[in-house]
Order: structure tokens, then C-alpha cells, then sequence
């Protein structure tokens, strides 16, 4: 443990502590560009330069480590002289554009020239430009503004693993781009927008829309998979203009995906703003008195038990409860949030969740993944995987469809015969699961949703006691979901009460009222001759079969408490308002419930979470994880030998708001082409 | 004058074969065996008292340099040779290449040997072909021969050498830039720390040296130490390769005793300055990068580490380039910081930054276009690279410019009145 004085104050840090680092543990600011607490080290901006008494130069601080009796300043002459250099020299070739740059009022070199910059410039010569380069539909470059960080080249090298970017050439003709001109592969490549310390890389389809200043922030969580993403949404007006990241080391660090990120325009387009009663087959629009009218006519004429409800990929546990509580007031014990068709176990919670967490990826040296491209379904876990990969230690086998995650690993097989293969230990990455300490084995949803997936999950949860996945210490048994809404719904119970059907008796045609609570990926010619009330926010698949559409919420737009699939509930809060007409969902829900005179026993919002956190106490421990107990779980049956398939064929579009976004159809007509299904990834 | 029995470089023009058979008539691969068989400490003590000095610019103590080798462990160590001669001016390592090649294999293995290592890479400048053909063509002969490869020489040591050829980058002559190169990256310096003894190539132990280092190496060890601490002064001990060029007579390299006087140096060796003595303006010592010196000081000063540091220049790589009254030397500078700027990896601010902005006020003082207050702009902008950068080409980049301001202010001065008086007039 070196002790060293910064400042004249002294302390104590674990080995391996840069000097920056224990600066920032004192408090102590000290400015960077190329520094970035998640990439590697180059110290080539050379703007972090402090003293270290009985070295004759400055001395890059972030790649510095402490020694024993280090005497450093950070304020003396010195220090000052060596970080205005810098900033001169930063400065010279840069543009000082900043009222036309998108990055202004944000960027790490404006604020810092405050502190370091001189009034006047002393470069009478010529400036350097240099030509933009085409990073695809999301990212925008003005690489005359660049000061050659490479923050955004070790970002896709070392996060992403599509090592796309590069610096070309050398000197003051360095210039980074990626040499052929083509967009970025990454499905994080927005983070680059984020990591750019100035205004070279910006987001495209916000561009000279908005200034850092205008906006009113607000917290929420990402619901475009079931990663819970922690997220800020910025807003101008009643407009939703941006969402960057929120910082959170066990759940997304400080990434995003680049739909989380890219697809808020579609949440301005395709909107159901006003309810819909289908008259006459078409569908026109009505007044919520109408449509409650002609729903609650329907609901007198059908028995409870032809009734049912299905609850889509996107819907907060509030809603889901809400409508859950209506259902039984109605008698029907029909209902599943499940709409992908899935029915395994999920008599143990240990079943349907990641058990080791997010961050429990970083302990694990084996990784084994079933049935999942875990790069689409769960970007972040897939960059978790990545980074724990490149730490070394750590082999990656796959049994499932040959894809490219960025990182190296052993294909076991396509189809489930892989698992068999384990078992057996004919294959050698059994060995390694064996001898590993702390391994891990994670279950893609889409894999459960197979019509084998029941016998499937109870397969895999016998493989991993097999291999002593679960120990006192260490449970490496993990679902990876797909859907925001799925660990919740599941918690709340949102599920076939007794006797009643699932998704699939549901999808049967033997109902004949159907509640779509924003439920639209589901084969809609399953649903036969029923009566269709769809409650969602956007003109999707359910809205255009619906007989009754009530207008919901997107999750910018209400509060709700969404469960990801570690298990960990966290609350978004509203941002905007619904559009015209559109309501909160609970709010529809409670306010139906009072016009067919089955009033449900909640007034606010408070009230309500109240009686779901009492009936579900899980869903109270906002933002943690509780541990799940390890119970044998499984339903009987055969697994087939189908081989497992991706189940997303366009990352960029998988639901109702990216079905609607520009951006995300740009991001299809571009990237995806590139994307191709590469098996040479594979060992 | 040194005496030609005591040159270690015998074949430095050639007029003898540079192969194995005419390398051995030479006294090359005398021994090596016995050498080696003394033991690391004998060859690593011996090669510190012998006061050997880095050749390839630093002089940085070469026996001190291999005794910060860590224990040997499960991490292999490697041997570096530094044959990336870029250095305008220099051209030494180049005449080793090429007409004495086995004289550096030979250093090799009891290099690699001091330092433990099993494999050495020898980097050899892009432009270097056919210097890279000679070696390679004597590496596979030492190798027909078992004076590489599995028990070398018959020591017991094995060692293996490879050659690799660089793309012709200068900025890949820094040590570490060298090994990001080898490694397959693009050629730019590491920070520091961990130094290459701790962290080098492949993160593994690694001792890097010049041409010229590992070449003397042999001869030092079968002479014994005090024969080359004989030579030069205190601490600047040793024969020294020093390559002559630019206004004399007969420009060459040539091996002498440290500590020569320059004016000797340059009238017995070179032929004199065009037009006599007299006639010289001013003296670049070692390299380009070392500052210019103008003649008052050549007049008197020596050639080795310490006596060049004093007057504020510096040994380098004793690459002496002499310019005499026709001399443009603000123009001269000025083509110096060009180059600079062109090989600056562009990896850390200032250099990248800073280079380009002193080549560009360079050319206006070329052409007498700025005003004299900018002359100390400039020197303060060379101020603002020097000490700032992750590696010392930031200062090698700025000397030439701080040594033409020091000695030379008064002429940039007058071609900026004299622009100015022609701006006037006209």
C-alpha cells in the first residue's frame, strides 16, 4: 500500500493506483482528454501533467502509478505553465466554433481552456482542416474539431471488439476514421458521441436541434431489452430530444445501446393519441366514455373465463398489475405476460432470473451460453462478457447459432445435442466448465420460448448442478431476458391464476375478449374471431387488429418500476406527457375499472405500488438485487434436436417505437447489410 | 589519432568481404565460446568497466542498462538491436550492416547472453535493403555454422536471431515505438513507466541496444576493459564511429579515440572544411537533433557526452555535419524542423501540434516575414513542447530550433529588418 502526499496532504492507496486516481480520491480535479476510466491508458494528451518532486520533468499523471513517498503538486507553477502549453497547443489547430457545435456547453475542451486557455492566440499561421468521415447514420464527425484523443479508437477496440476505427497517418496529418468509408458496426457506437471530449463526434439525428442548456432532465430506465439501463432523458418542452446514460457500475456502467440511445424519434411517430372503436370494420375515432362503452357491453355478454389478457415487452409492473387486479375483478383467471409463448418453471425465482448479476460476470472464468446471441438480446451483458474476456482467464463456449460477439469463443454445437455433449463430457469445453471456479451458463429467453423450452430450462438447470454451476457462494445459473417487462410481470404474478390459460390458450381462438396491454409481437392470426382491446401507445400490429384501442404511455411518460433480468427493480420516472388524449396505463386501467363498476381499490399511484409491493415485497428494494433462493425447478419433457436460431433477425428494430423510428430504419438500411452472420468468429 | 590496432571496426570501408570466412580472418568470432563461458556477471561487470556508453544517442551506461534485467522467471527476455539509423546525418550503423555484419551477430549472442535472453531482434531501418540482405544472408551463415541457433558457439546458450525490416518510419528508432512496431502496431511510443527492463516487448523483460553498442561488445570483452577505458576522457571512455559530412572535403566515417578535439577530428579525418577552417559557420556535433554549434565553440570543444553537454549540444550520435559561410542556417534549421514534423507519430499534443507550428514560423523566418518579437515566441513555443511529451523526440524536435535562436538570433534579426526594408520599398 504506497503512502503518498498530494497537495501536502498524505494517503494511503491500493497498488497500481495512478497518481490521477488518487488525486480524484482527494478531491482534487485534474483535467484529461485521452484519459478515460474505462480505456486503456496512452497519456498522449498530455494534459493531466503534474509535479513529482525529484523528477526534473512534468509527468502525465494518469499513467503514473503511486510509489512509496511520492511528493506530487498539482497546483505549482510548474503544473499551470505544463497544462496552458497543452491547452495552447490544443487550441491552435482546433476551430473555436463552438457557438455551431453541437458539443458546446458540454465539451471537456471548452470548460477546460476556461481553466488553462489564454485570452488571445498566439498561432498567426494557417489552421489545419481536415475532410469528415462517414461513421454511418447515427454518429456525425467534424474531424477538424478532433484533438486526437483516441478515446473513440480504444473505445471500439476494447469495448465494442469491432476494431473500426483507427488513426491514419502520422504528425499534424493524423487524422482518425475508419480508412474505407463505412458506417460503424457496433451496436454501442453511440457511446462514441458521449466519449468524444469535444465536438468531433456528435449524434446525428439530433444534430443543431438543441443546446446542452435547454434541457430538463430526468431519470429513467431503458425498457428496449431487459437490461434496465440506467438512463437520463433530456427534454425540451413536451419533446423528447435526447437519452444518454446514467452511470451504473453493476448495471450498464456508463454505456448504452444504440437503440436505447437512437430510437426516441420514433416515439413522436406512429402515436395513438386518441382511443379507437372499430365501427363498421374500420377502425374511428372516439371518445374513452365510446370506447369504455363499448368494451364493458362486450365484457357483460362473454363469460370471465373466455376472457383474457397479455401483457407485451415493454409494460411497467404497475400497469401489469393494474390490469391483473381487473382481470380477477372480472372473474378471469386468463393471463400471461410471457406473450412470446414460454411456459418453463418459474416456481423458483433462481429460474427465471441472472442470478450472478451483471457485475458477477466480471468474477466468472467460464461462460457458457445457451441458445443466445447475448450481443442483440443484451448488449451490455455482451460487452460485460467482452471486457471480462479481455481481461484474460476466462473461455467462452457457445452452444447455439454461430454469431459474432466481438470476442473469441468455442462453438459446442447448434442444437441442444451440445448440452447432451457436456453433459456426457465428450466435448472438451466440459473440462474447462469443471475446472472452472466460478462458471457460468446463460439461458437466452428466446431458447424458452421454443416449444421444447420448458423440458429445455429444466435441462440446463440440471447441467448446471452437473457442473456445480451453484454454490454456496456463487450461483452462475442466468437467464438472460429479452423483455423489460418479463422479471416483473413474472414477480407480480401477472401469469395464468388457477385454472386459467397461458399465452398459448390465449393465442388458441378459444377467447373471445382479448387484452392486449402493448402486447404486439404475437402471431395476431392466432387470436381467431375474439374481440381485441389493445392498450398500447403505438399504431403497431396489435393497434391495426384491435377492436378498442385505448392510448397508452410510452416509458418516457409515466412512472413505472421495471425489473431487468437480473432481478433488480428500478424506477424511470416521467419525462413528458402522453400525446393528446393518451393516459398513463394504471390510470386507464383504474379509471375502466370505475366505469363497469368493479372500481379497483387504488386512487394514486402511491396507493397502488403499495399494494403491489406488498403483495410482490421484492419489487420494493428499488435499484438492488436480492438474492433468489436454489430450488429444483423444471418441467418434465423432451428436449428436440431443432437447432437454436437467433431470434432477432434486426437488432434495430424490435418493437413498436424502433419499428417507427427513422433512425432505426436508416440504421437497417446500413448497418444490417454489414452485420453479416460470421461463423469464423468461432475458435 | 587512434592507431589502427586499436580499432574494433576493421572493415568500416569495406575493402575486406563481409562474410563469415572474411569476418573470422578479421578476428570476428574469435572466442566467443570462451567468452560466454566466463559467466553473465564476469560479461555484464566487465562491460560496465570498460565504460561503454550507449552509442545510439543517449549514452546511457550499457553494462548498468543490462544489469536492470530482472531474475530470470517464466517470462522470456529479449534482446533489441536498434538498427533504425534514421537520424539525418548519421550513418554508422549502416557501415556495420553492411560490411561488418558478423561483428554485431557476434555481440548478439553475448548480449542476449548478459541479459539471459534466448532470442534477439535485430530492427533494421526500411530503407536499409540491402544492409537487411548482408545480415540476413550472415545470420544464415552463423547459423550453417552453430554460431547461432542451439548451443551457440558451443557455449551451451541458445539463441536465436531474427531480423525485421521497418516500413522506414524515424520515430520507430525510439526504443519503444521500436517495439509497438515489432509487435505488429502502429510505431509509437509507450509511456514510461514500466521501462523496457521491466515491460518491454510482448510486456516481457527487454534490454534494447544501438548497432554500434552491440558491436563493440566483443572486442571490449577479448581486450579486457581497461584497453577501452584507455581511450577518452573520464566517463567518456572508448573508440567512437563519428560519420563526417556536409561542407568538407572528403566526407566519411571514421573510428576515433572520445574526446578528440572536433577541429581535429574534422581537418585529419575529413580533409578540412571547404575552404579552410575559417570558412566554417557552425557545426550540427551528433545529429540533427543535437543543437547547432557555431564555430567559436567547434574551435575548441571535444568530442564525447560530457564536454557536448556543457556547451548546451550534446554527442548523440556523433553524426558531425558542417556547414560552412554559404550556409543558409536559418533555412538549414528550418529544413531540420521540416523533417520533424514529418516524423512526429502524432500520438501526444505537443509534438504533433508543436512541430508543425515551428516549421511553419520557421519558414517566415527563413524569409525575414515575422516580427522579432516572435523569435521569442518561438523559443518559448519550443519551451512548450520540450519536457512535455511521452517520448524525447518532442525534444530532439525543438534543440536545432533553440540552437539557431541561442547562436544565431542576430542573423534572424537582420533577414527580418531586411524583409521588412524590401516590404517598405516596395
Amino acid at each position: 500500500m504506497p503512502k503518498l502526499t498530494i497537495n501536502g496532504t498524505e494517503l494511503e492507496v491500493a497498488p497500481g493506483t495512478s497518481v490521477l486516481q488518487a488525486c480524484e480520491q482527494l478531491g482534487i480535479e485534474v483535467p484529461r482528454f485521452c484519459y478515460h476510466d474505462k480505456l486503456s491508458v496512452p497519456a498522449s494528451c498530455r494534459m493531466c501533467m503534474v509535479e513529482i518532486e525529484k523528477t526534473p520533468k512534468p509527468v502525465a499523471s494518469c499513467a503514473m502509478p503511486c510509489g512509496d513517498g511520492m511528493v506530487v503538486h498539482t497546483d505549482s507553477p510548474m503544473v499551470k505553465k505544463a497544462r496552458e502549453n497543452v491547452m495552447e497547443m490544443l487550441l491552435i489547430n482546433h476551430p473555436l466554433d463552438c457557438p455551431i457545435c453541437d458539443q458546446g456547453g458540454e465539451c471537456d475542451l471548452q470548460d477546460q481552456a476556461v481553466s488553462y486557455g489564454m485570452d488571445h492566440s498566439r498561432y498567426n499561421e494557417a489552421k489545419r482542416a481536415v475532410t469528415d468521415k462517414e461513421l454511418g447514420p447515427l454518429v456525425k464527425t467534424v474531424m477538424t474539431r478532433c484533438i486526437h484523443c483516441t478515446r473513440c479508437v480504444r473505445f471500439v477496440d476494447e469495448i465494442c471488439g469491432t476494431p473500426e476505427l483507427g488513426g491514419i497517418n502520422r504528425g499534424e496529418h493524423l487524422e482518425i476514421g475508419t480508412f474505407i468509408d463505412r458506417a460503424l458496426t457496433s451496436e454501442m457506437s453511440g457511446n462514441l458521441i458521449d466519449i468524444c471530449p469535444v465536438g468531433a463526434l456528435t449524434n446525428k439525428p439530433a444534430a443543431f436541434t438543441a443546446r446542452a442548456w435547454e434541457f430538463q432532465k430526468t431519470d429513467s430506465v431503458d425498457v428496449f431489452d431487459a437490461i434496465g439501463s440506467n438512463i437520463r432523458i433530456d427534454v425540451r418542452g413536451n419533446e423528447v430530444m435526447r437519452v444518454l446514460p446514467r452511470l451504473n457500475e453493476d448495471v450498464n456502467e456508463e454505456w448504452i445501446n444504440d437503440k436505447t440511445r437512437f430510437a426516441i424519434d420514433g416515439l413522436k411517430r406512429q402515436r395513438l393519441d386518441k382511443p379507437y372503436v372499430r365501427r363498421d370494420g374500420k377502425l374511428q375515432p372516439a371518445t374513452w366514455a365510446e370506447a369504455f362503452a363499448v368494451i364493458a357491453e362486450r365484457l357483460r355478454n362473454t363469460a370471465p373465463d373466455r376472457v383474457g389478457a397479455l401483457a407485451g415487452p415493454m409494460v411497467d409492473c404497475e400497469s401489469m398489475f393494474a390490469l391483473k387486479s381487473l382481470m380477477l375483478a372480472l372473474g378471469s383467471p386468463n393471463m400471461d405476460c410471457r406473450s412470446d409463448g414460454a411456459d418453463y418453471d418459474i416456481s423458483s425465482r433462481a429460474g427465471y432470473i441472472m442470478n450472478s448479476g451483471i457485475a458477477g460476470i466480471e468474477d466468472t472464468d467460464a461462460v457458457l451460453l445457451i441458445g443466445t446471441n447475448p450481443r442483440h438480446e443484451g448488449t451490455l451483458v455482451n460487452a460485460r462478457i467482452r471486457k471480462r474476456w479481455l481481461r484474460g482467464g476466462c473461455r467462452v463456449g457457445m452452444a447455439g447459432a454461430p454469431v459474432d460477439l466481438g470476442y473469441p469463443y468455442k462453438h459446442i454445437g447448434d442444437t441442444p445435442q451440445a448440452l447432451a455433449d457436456l453433459a456426457s463430457g465428450r466435448h472438451p469445453f466440459a473440462a474447462t466448465l469443471k475446472n472452472a471456479k466460478k462458471p457460468m451458463f446463460i439461458l437466452g429467453a428466446g431458447a424458452l420460448a421454443r416449444p421444447d423450452g420448458a423440458a429445455l430450462h429444466r435441462a440446463v438447470r440440471e447441467l448446471a448442478e452437473q457442473f456445480n454451476i451453484v454454490r454456496d457462494d456463487w450461483n452462475g445459473f442466468n437467464i438472460l431476458q429479452m423483455a423489460a417487462s418479463r422479471v416483473g410481470g413474472i414477480d407480480i404474478d401477472f401469469l395464468p391464476q388457477t385454472g386459467g390459460s397461458g399465452a398459448r390458450g390465449i393465442l388458441s381462438g378459444k377467447m373471445e375478449i382479448i387484452w392486449l396491454l402493448g402486447a404486439d409481437d404475437i402471431d395476431m392470426q392466432h387470436i381467431g374471431n375474439a374481440f381485441v382491446v389493445y392498450q398500447g401507445h403505438h399504431g403497431d400490429a396489435g393497434a391495426h387488429r384491435a377492436d378498442v384501442i385505448l392510448p397508452g404511455a410510452a416509458y418516457t411518460e409515466k412512472s413505472g418500476i421495471y425489473v431487468n433480468t437480473e432481478g433488480r427493480p428500478q424506477m424511470a420516472l416521467q419525462a413528458v406527457f402522453p400525446p393528446g388524449e393518451a393516459r398513463e396505463d394504471w390510470k386507464i386501467i383504474r379509471a375502466f375499472s370505475d366505469a363497469i363498476g368493479e372500481t379497483l381499490p387504488f386512487n394514486t399511484l402511491a396507493e397502488l405500488r403499495r399494494s403491489m409491493i406488498e403483495f410482490a415485497p421484492v419489487l420494493g428494494d428499488i435499484g438492488h438485487c436480492r438474492k433468489a433462493e436454489w430450488k429444483k425447478f423444471g418441467k418434465e419433457g423432451d428436449v428436440s434436436a431443432a437447432p437454436f436460431v437467433p431470434v432477432i433477425a434486426n437488432f434495430y428494430m424490435t418493437d413498436p417505437i424502433s419499428r417507427a423510428s427513422v433512425t432505426m430504419a436508416k440504421c437497417t438500411d446500413e448497418i444490417l447489410p454489414l452485420i453479416t452472420p460470421v461463423a469464423e468468429a468461432a475458435e | 589519432m587512434l592507431e589502427d590496432k586499436d580499432r574494433i571496426f576493421t572493415n568500416l570501408y569495406g575493402f575486406d568481404g563481409w562474410n563469415l570466412a572474411a569476418a573470422r580472418r578479421r578476428g570476428v568470432w574469435d572466442g566467443t565460446g570462451d567468452i560466454i563461458k566466463k559467466g553473465q556477471p564476469w560479461v555484464v561487470e566487465e562491460t560496465k568497466n570498460s565504460g561503454l556508453r550507449g552509442r545510439g544517442g543517449a549514452g546511457f551506461p550499457t553494462g548498468m542498462k543490462w544489469s536492470f534485467m530482472p531474475k530470470p522467471s517464466d517470462k522470456p527476455h529479449y534482446l533489441l538491436v536498434n538498427a533504425d539509423e534514421s537520424e539525418p546525418g548519421t550513418c554508422k550503423d549502416r557501415d556495420i550492416l553492411r560490411y561488418d555484419p558478423h561483428r554485431l551477430l557476434e555481440g548478439v549472442l553475448i548480449a542476449a547472453f548478459a541479459i539471459n535472453a534466448h532470442t534477439a531482434y535485430i530492427y533494421v531501418r526500411g530503407e536499409y535493403y540491402n544492409e537487411a540482405s548482408h545480415l540476413q544472408q550472415a545470420i544464415d551463415e552463423a547459423y550453417s555454422y552453430g554460431l547461432l541457433g542451439k548451443n551457440a558457439c558451443g557455449s551451451g546458450w541458445d539463441c536465436d536471431v531474427y531480423l525485421h525490416r521497418g516500413a522506414g518510419a524515424y520515430v520507430c528508432g525510439e526504443e519503444t515505438a521500436l517495439m509497438e512496431s515489432l509487435e505488429g502496431k502502429k510505431g509509437q511510443p509507450r509511456n514510461k513507466p514500466p521501462f523496457p527492463a521491466g515491460a518491454g516487448l510482448y510486456s516481457c523483460p527487454t534490454t534494447i541496444n544501438n548497432v554500434e553498442t552491440i558491436a563493440s561488445v566483443p572486442e571490449i570483452l577479448r581486450r579486457g576493459a581497461t584497453w577501452f577505458s584507455g581511450f577518452g576522457r573520464p566517463k567518456n571512455n572508448g573508440t567512437k564511429l563519428f560519420s563526417i559530412s556536409g561542407h568538407v572535403e572528403q566526407p566519411c566515417n571514421v573510428e576515433e579515440a572520445m574526446s578528440i578535439p572536433l577541429k581535429e577530428l574534422v581537418e585529419k579525418h575529413a580533409g578540412g572544411v571547404r575552404g579552410g577552417w575559417d570558412n566554417l559557420l557552425a557545426i550540427i556535433p551528433g545529429g540533427s537533433s543535437t543543437p547547432i554549434l557555431p564555430r567559436e565553440i567547434c574551435d575548441t570543444v571535444l568530442m564525447d557526452f560530457d564536454a557536448l553537454r556543457e556547451v548546451r549540444s550534446g554527442l548523440g550520435t556523433a553524426a558531425v555535419i558542417v556547414m560552412d559561410k554559404s550556409t543558409d542556417v536559418i533555412y538549414a534549421i528550418a529544413r531540420l524542423a521540416k523533417f520533424y514534423m514529418h516524423e512526429s507519430c502524432g500520438q501526444c499534443t505537443p509534438c504533433r501540434e508543436g512541430t508543425a507550428w515551428l516549421w511553419r514560423m520557421m519558414q517566415r523566418m527563413v524569409r525575414g516575414d515575422a516580427t522579432v518579437a516572435e523569435i521569442d515566441q518561438l523559443l518559448d513555443v519550443t519551451k512548450e513542447i520540450e519536457g512535455h511529451t511521452i517520448c524525447a523526440f518532442g525534444d530532439g524536435a525543438v534543440w536545432p530550433v533553440q540552437g539557431l535562436i541561442r547562436h544565431f538570433k542576430p542573423q534572424m534579426i537582420e533577414r527580418i529588418e531586411q524583409y521588412r526594408k524590401i516590404a517598405k520599398a516596395a
